[in-house]
């Protein structure tokens, strides 16, 4: 396996990648696999291939940490996500690495890296501003104080893009939780190594468990449990041909899913950043108070 | 009324007299086309159907039915009004257009208001005081906006979508419209609206002003009709936004259809509102915030308070009183400015309450209804409470859009939200309580857009309003409602 050989006398430690469920690192329940290679036709790695029943798992471990994680103070929530790039920078070789693997060129895989870094400390800087931009104090006619401020909407299942290993990840993963959602995401299917591997960093950050979920499988077996859940809250979704988004429209309907497209982005470009991202998952809630006399 | 059971007559048998508005100022025409392109046209097919008033059960008018054919005509001059005059105007002209649009409206409140209540059953006391004002002060609020939208959504444009195409409900006829349209405008989009069938006529009548704002012909088109129009509507290839307010089960037909579609949309859908009373509440005002929660617009509101958890100390209290209170509500007329009650909407309606009251009996529920007479036509239901059901029971879960109000108890204030938040609707919630702390950790628990505390029922233009969960997508009203109708470009 060209992971495992380095050429030199010693075996090397090759990883067994994992998915990732309300914290723990267990093997996917169908005990089913796809093998991923490289462009030589290698063996890289042999990957989870989730099952609908891991998904269902990967959502209870999201309600159950959602109520608690959006309860955190902003300025927590901000730094343990700053803490996630702090992890992800000490380990940064580590997914140069994997995205050569998985077809980059160093240079490429080294940019990918370093923009996912800085994604982590965009978001993590409006953890606790973005409240301020998005909410308002709205002036009644009536004696009643009345204020619409942003919350989490809960549960959000992420299909990240396909045709990037980390920075598409880290770009639909950051703005959902900062906001205080909880969420479970679908690796890329073709580069799904960095995924795993950013859960072991996230686990490492303090973030709590069942706060991100992450699955690897196939998008095709996957997409309509993602849509169709009827305890997710909202589904971001990425790349896929028109009729995949159709289908995830169709099915999100069952209990009026919010649906977010984000077709042909390109995350590596700073714009592909924005508080906008973060309003995304988020909903409005107004409160009327009387004002007494 | 003194009666034995009203135990709040303190007026010592005095009898109320009938206080009714005057219709001889409104002017109604027998027959009402279809608003496309600036002007009353005929429908393609010369359908026409009636519109009925509840309270009498006699036909007020004969409205258009609009065919696919009728509804791309009114699609096309949306299309090029949006491309033309209205598209090219500057935004703040817009907003002049859209500033006349609420002047006219007011000059003209006492007309709507009494159609309103003609065609609808509301009590003139509420299309009067509520739905009137607000519709006007609705598009007042969003002209303003038109020149300003660059404020609205920070390191963004906010552009156009282009046509609007928006269904509308029977219950706040001409204030939906007034959601929909003053937003829409705002932004630059123009418009194709359809007034739900029971209640086209203050929409039709709001036509009349916008073509005597002498906005440019094709910015706003009302094609009145059925389940049929509005699905030609929504589904119209050259709709850019699709805007809807109605029930859930509709709503996610609306959601599906437009799957695989570039659309943006908006849903206003269903609720099953929670009104919470903690013990520590001022009982009295919690009464009149039940009663206002549930009988307000006969129940016919999606935000309507139709669920009561009372903490079990209060609860005899809280339920003796309400009932006492429900003697003194007088159900009748809706011209009449004494009726708190107006008629049951459509005989359609009526009949669903009806079901949900016998299945709330079936259920194991205990009924009260007030002993008010009725009169002997038209669609009429007393006010009506259930004691002893529970949270599985249908009066508890399914929104029955009518007079009716499920009452539970609660111990804890876990309790209480974890109660409240045991449906799938999230639109709106109520808590009653002398605590301030108590108020904010209960608004933060209830999963829904709109929370009232220590009041309820309560609307505003600049106040955004929608559901979480089932209840909806997206928000009108308020800064947040300009969000529907843009998109956000760099």
């Amino acid at each position: 396996m060209a992971a495992r050989s380095n050429g030199k006398s010693r075996i090397a430690v090759a990883k067994t990648y994992k998915i990732y469920i309300g914290g723990k690192f267990p093997r996917t329940e169908s005990g089913r696999y796809f093998t991923l290679e490289n462009d030589r036709g290698e063996v890289i790695a042999n990957i989870c291939r989730s099952s609908r029943k891991d998904f269902r798992n990967a959502v209870v471990a999201a309600r159950k940490a959602e109520g608690g994680w959006a309860k955190a103070s902003a300025y927590l929530r901000g730094q343990i996500i700053y803490r996630i790039a702090e992890m992800l920078e000490g380990r940064s070789e580590q997914f140069v690495a994997e995205l050569i693997q998985q077809g980059a060129a160093r240079r490429q895989a080294e940019r990918e890296v370093e923009a996912s870094i800085d994604r982590l400390i965009y978001y993590a800087g409006w953890a606790d501003k973005y409240q301020q931009v998005f909410s308002a104090v709205n002036p009644v006619q009536s004696s009643h104080f009345n204020f619409s401020v942003l919350e989490p909407m809960g549960v959000v299942s992420i299909i990240a893009p396909d045709d990037s290993g980390l920075i598409g990840l880290v770009s639909n993963v950051a703005p959902a939780i900062v906001g205080g959602n909880a969420c479970v995401v679908l690796a890329s299917e073709t580069r799904p190594l960095c995924a795993v591997s950013f859960a072991e960093v996230l686990h490492a950050s303090d973030v709590p468990p069942g706060v991100v979920n992450i699955l690897t499988g196939l998008r095709a077996e996957l997409t309509e449990q993602f849509a169709s859940h009827m305890d997710v809250n909202a589904i971001a979704f990425c790349g896929g041909g028109r009729k995949l988004a159709a289908t995830v429209q169709e099915l999100a309907a069952e209990n009026i899913k919010r649906v977010i497209s984000r077709p042909r982005v390109k995350w590596l470009s700073d714009d592909a950043a924005s508080p906008y991202l973060i309003r995304d998952t988020q909903e409005v809630k107004t409160t009327w108070h009387p004002i007494g006399t | 009324m003194a009666t034995p059971e009203n135990k709040l007559a303190f007026d010592g048998g005095w009898e109320y007299d009938p206080a009714p508005e005057s219709t001889d100022h409104i002017r109604l025409d027998k027959r009402y086309g279809l608003f496309i392109g600036g002007d009353f046209v005929a429908p393609e097919k010369s359908r026409y159907f009636d519109t009925v008033n509840p309270a009498t059960e006699e036909t007020l008018a004969r409205v258009a039915q609009a065919s696919e054919t009728d509804v791309d005509k009114a699609v096309k001059a949306a299309r090029k009004a949006y491309r033309g005059p209205w598209g090219r105007m500057k935004a703040r002209e817009r907003g002049k257009y859209i500033f006349r649009i609420a002047r006219i409206m007011q000059e003209r409140a006492r007309e709507l208001a009494a159609i309103e209540s003609l065609d609808g059953g509301k009590p003139i006391r509420e299309s009067r005081d509520v739905d009137v004002p607000l519709a006007a002060a609705h598009f007042f609020y969003y002209a303003g906006w038109a020149d300003k939208l660059e404020y609205a959504f920070p390191g963004r444009r906010a552009k156009p979508l282009g046509v609007a195409g928006q269904v509308i409900p029977w219950n706040f006829p001409l204030l939906m419209a007034a959601w929909k349209l003053a937003p829409a405008l705002a932004c630059g989009n123009t418009a194709v609206l359809k007034p739900a069938e029971t209640t086209p006529l203050t929409a039709l009548k709001l036509a009349e002003i916008i073509r005597d704002a002498e906005l440019p012909p094709g910015v706003v088109n009302i094609v009145t009709g059925a389940g049929e129009t509005g699905a030609a509507v929504v589904g119209h290839a050259d709709v850019d936004k699709v805007a809807f307010t109605g029930s859930t089960a509709v709503g996610r037909i609306i959601q599906k259809a437009l799957a695989g579609t570039n659309k943006k949309y908006t849903l206003e859908l269903g609720g099953k509102a929670a009104n919470v009373i903690f013990a520590d509440a001022a009982i009295d005002q919690a009464v009149e915030g039940i009663v206002n929660g549930i009988f307000f617009n006969q129940g016919h509101v999606c935000c309507a308070g139709s669920r009561l958890l009372v903490q079990e100390s209060v609860a005899d209290e809280v339920v003796q009183k309400l009932r006492d209170r429900m003697e003194t509500l007088i159900v009748g007329d809706p011209l009449d400015k004494n009726t708190d009650i107006g008629a049951i909407n459509s005989s359609m309606q009526l009949e669903k309450i009806e079901s949900y009251l016998k299945i709330g009996r079936e259920e194991g529920g205990t009924m009260f209804q007030n002993s008010c007479p009725l009169p002997e036509r038209g669609y009429w239901c007393r006010p009506t409470i259930f004691t002893g059901v529970s949270q599985s029971n249908r009066v508890v879960q399914e929104e029955i859009f009518g007079p009716v109000l499920a009452i539970q108890t609660f111990r804890t204030f876990d309790e209480a939200v974890s109660k409240a938040n045991n449906t799938p609707y999230g639109l709106s919630g109520g808590v009653w309580t002398d605590k301030g702390a108590k108020i904010f950790r209960m608004t933060q628990s209830v999963r829904a857009g709109v929370i009232w505390a220590n009041t309820f029922n309560k609307f505003d233009p600049t106040s955004p309003f929608g559901g979480y969960k089932e209840s909806g997508v997206g928000r009108e009203g308020g800064l947040h409602g300009l969000d529907a109708y843009v998109k956000l470009g760099a």
